[in-house]
């Protein structure tokens, strides 16, 4: 590594602590060994009672509880432990001392059915409305819900218990969070404004109205049986993705702050884009024209031509449209170099970690450089014909990388990518 | 963060502002009500809460396709209709262009629920009829399909790309009132560092939801029974939600310039930070310690503030202001409510506003806090407290 700034005289970002939590468990080792192997974390769904639900599995995160059963509880302690191993890695700062913002991704809040249903129960009647809710709400006994239940609840924890800087950034970019939180990290350390960044996307929330609301619109997949079977990206029988949680961290630092303090550098982080469909609240523009525009902006904030791109994780949540989307858009970025770039989708495995998937998938890209080995889209057993990808399926590859595109593409036109590099460009 | 501004840091200004509100929309129609010290409360409709509930609006004005305004739901066209208001008033409303590549910050929470769903299942589960499979049952069948698209927090600003055509970026920050401050934050620093040259900033709230005063009564925030200014809640506090959408146009003056834009005005800083409120005294603290940042000049001047009328962060952020007696204060909150993350764009928007008018808006305060104030402003300090978390501040001054 030579030069601290990149080839636009911008201070280089680099990764130096990594954590994460799925399916598959806890920590990168972990998850490492099971992806590379072909495990899947997707599960029939034991949480609650699935009856009545079109959809039953999911890749819910059961080792891990927390008291009282919440999601957004489960969504914050989901970001803590990811935290807590990236910055056992990165070793920086002293402990609740950590010298730098927190760009949080975090599902978006709100009361929950459990409470919901207490405070009914409470009430002391069988027939009664909103207005009978309201006049039990106060006085103090529920004090604990309005602090679980506000959007800034899960940011502030992390604040305060690892003394992150300033005020600290919840943000929600539908399925693209995990990738914005780490680009809102990059660009601070850019701008100069931060030498240290802590982007961290999560997400606890699969629960019965979350389920249900995918469902209504028709995203999930029905394939119920066998759970593991049923994330099939890039496959012509897909129906859907999979809900997931998740939660995946990472410690970004300037180059040169990085190497002021000897840190071990993980990988760097040479390129974000972003840019907004607005053809259409969940689908995407038919020309495809945001998802290309977005994929050739991050090559340009990275200073990459196409052919420098050796593997691509892609968004690949296993959706018709998702999948042959993507598939069309990449062809026009990537053209003629397309066949030679292995692609693979962490989410036949892990599943669709929503909010936290733009960095879960991002520390997998991370790993993927330092194995110099492409995690497997598992259940690829019949290739879309019109999907010409070379799908890294069913069994992991040895391969070069030297550059990952990570995709992320959410509801509401968020359309988000990153470029991931072993070494400065 | 709290280094000096870089020397190559560009001037951003305030070239477009959409409000919309209890008292009504647009710039007039809000200088007017300020000066005619109106308020516009409801203490019926939710008795004994009390709200300020949106003025009529015709959405058709701003979101002309029915089909658009059938899939949102209150807070997305109340968000949707400012957006557009502040487009029109920087003059860029379908120039696609310059939308887009305009990049978006929106502050949001959450959208409304189906109260009648929600009713239905916790009464019969206080029945004892649910049965494990109910719950799952009566959402797949009761839920309109559509309604987690208003709902979800992002969807505000995916709905202004779809009706505006803004389609540069697209960020939604969330957190309540501490989620607009740092948009804010953000969208200045990325234009005074050259990594954006226009953005949309703003957020929106619908305060006429019986699920939200829920939620704000688990921690009695809610102003019940009776109304006063935020500076005379000693004996009753709380706030009263507000309906509200404001948005404003931030460039850099050489985008400004270069397409022959007025501005309003300058937003020169803004300043923010996460109290650990647990020791009382906290956010009086946070907020000396915020104030130098601004690089202020002098001892006298105007300030904005989104107080809430909530306790003890109200009192608190008084004893701040008592320390600055030479700052003629206004609260927003008595005239527009509580708007959550609305509130501190509103008082950017009227800092702006005032200063392109060359006065402050007169006090509304019996108490006597707020005082008159004569004269020409140059600058004018926004303050934001939020309820429970959350503080910042911000610079904003006349364009000389």
């Amino acid at each position: 590594m030579s030069a601290p700034r990149d080839k636009f005289g911008r201070p280089i970002v680099v990764v130096t602590g990594m954590g994460v939590v799925t399916s598959l468990g806890a920590g990168k080792q972990d998850n490492w060994r099971k992806l590379t192997a072909g495990v899947s974390g997707i599960k029939t769904v034991t949480r609650f009672p699935i009856d009545g639900l079109k959809s039953t599995m999911a890749g819910t995160v059961d080792f891990v509880t927390v008291d009282p059963v919440t999601s957004t509880g489960l969504t914050e302690r989901l970001a803590e432990m990811a935290t807590e191993e990236a910055l056992e890695q990165a070793a920086i700062g002293a402990k609740a001392d950590f010298p730098g913002p927190l760009f949080l991704a975090v599902a978006p809040v709100e009361v929950e059915w459990p409470q919901r249903l207490e405070l009914g129960r409470a009430i002391g009647k069988t027939e009664f409305g909103y207005d009978d809710m309201l006049r039990i709400s106060g006085g103090g006994r529920y004090t604990k819900y309005h602090h679980r239940f506000m959007f800034g609840s899960v940011a502030s924890h992390l604040a305060e218990a690892f003394g992150t800087k300033g005020s600290p950034i919840s943000l929600s970019t539908a399925c693209a969070s995990g990738a914005t939180a780490i680009q809102l990290g990059v660009e601070a350390i850019r701008r100069g404004d931060a030498d240290a960044a802590l982007c961290v996307a999560t997400d606890g929330s699969v629960n019965p109205e979350a389920m249900v609301r995918f469902s209504l619109l028709s995203a999930l997949s029905t394939q119920n049986d066998p759970p593991q079977a049923a994330s099939k990206p890039f496959s012509k029988n897909r129906d859907g993705f999979v809900m997931a949680e998740g939660a995946g961290a990472m410690v970004l630092e300037s180059y040169e702050s990085a190497t002021a303090r000897g840190a071990k550098i993980l990988g760097v982080v040479a390129g974000c884009g972003e840019l907004t469909d607005s053809f259409h609240r969940t689908r995407s523009s038919p020309d495809g024209k945001p998802i290309i525009g977005c994929m050739r902006k991050t090559l340009a904030d990275a200073g990459l031509e196409p052919e420098q791109i050796d593997h691509i994780n892609a968004h690949g949540t296993a959706t018709p449209e998702n999948d042959k989307m993507e598939y069309n858009t990449t062809a026009v970025v990537f053209g003629e170099h397309l066949p030679k770039i292995p692609v693979s989708s962490n989410k036949s495995m892990v599943g669709h970690t929503i909010s936290a998937a733009g960095a879960v998938e991002a520390v997998f890209s991370l790993l993927t450089l330092e194995h110099q080995r492409i995690p497997p889209t598992i259940n690829y057993e019949i290739p879309d014909p019109a999907i010409l990808f070379d799908v890294v399926g069913n069994k992991a590859r040895d391969a070069k990388v030297t550059a990952v595109m990570s995709n992320s593409f959410g509801f509401g036109g968020q359309n988000a990518s990153l470029i991931l590099t072993r070494e400065p460009v | 963060m709290t280094e000096p501004k870089s020397p190559d840091a560009k001037e951003v200004w305030i070239t477009g502002i959409g409000i919309v509100s209890s008292l009504g929309e647009g710039l007039d129609a809000h200088w007017d009500a300020l000066n005619g010290k109106k308020i516009n409360i409801d203490d019926k409709r939710f008795a004994p809460y009390i709200v300020h509930p949106l003025a009529p609006v015709t959405f058709d004005a701003q979101i002309p396709k029915k089909g658009d305004q059938r899939q949102m739901e209150a807070w997305q066209r109340i968000g949707t209709y400012a957006a557009g208001l502040a487009l029109d008033s920087a003059g860029i409303k379908g120039n696609k262009e310059i939308l887009g590549r305009t990049d978006m910050i929106v502050a949001a929470g959450g959208g409304e629920r189906d109260l009648a769903v929600d009713v239905a299942i916790m009464t019969a589960d206080a029945k004892g009829n649910s049965s494990p499979a109910f719950l799952n049952e009566r959402l797949m069948n009761d839920l309109r399909p559509t309604l987690f698209l208003a709902q979800l927090s992002n969807l505000l600003a995916g709905n202004i790309a779809i009706v505006h055509g803004v389609c540069g970026t697209s960020r939604t920050f969330m957190g309540e009132e501490a989620a607009s401050i740092d948009a804010a934050r953000i969208a200045l620093a990325r234009i005074e560092s050259g990594q954006s040259e226009i953005a949309l900033v703003g957020a929106a709230h619908n305060g006429e939801r019986s699920d939200l005063l829920v939620l704000y009564e688990f921690g009695d925030y809610n102003l019940k029974e009776k109304f006063a200014p935020v500076w005379q809640r000693e004996g009753n506090n709380g706030f009263a939600l507000g309906s509200a959408g404001c948005f404003l146009v931030l460039e850099s003056r050489e985008h400004a310039e270069a397409r022959g834009a007025k501005p309003y005005a300058k937003l020169t800083k803004v300043v923010a930070d996460l109290a650990q409120r647990k020791q009382p005294g906290a956010v009086t603290k946070s907020l000396e310690a915020l104030w130098p940042k601004l690089g202020i000049a002098g001892d006298s001047g105007n300030l904005i503030t989104g107080a809430t009328g909530a306790e003890p962060v109200t009192s608190e952020e008084k004893a701040f202001l008592r320390q600055h007696p030479g700052f003629a204060v206004r609260a927003t909150g008595t005239m527009f409510g509580h708007t959550l993350e609305t509130q501190f764009p509103l008082g950017l928007a009227l800092a702006a506003l005032s200063l392109s008018r060359g006065a402050l808006f007169p006090p509304n305060d019996p108490s006597g806090f707020e005082v008159e104030k004569a004269g020409h402003p140059d600058q004018i300090v926004v303050l934001g407290a939020g309820h429970w978390q959350g503080e910042g501040m911000a610079l904003v001054e006349a364009v000389k």
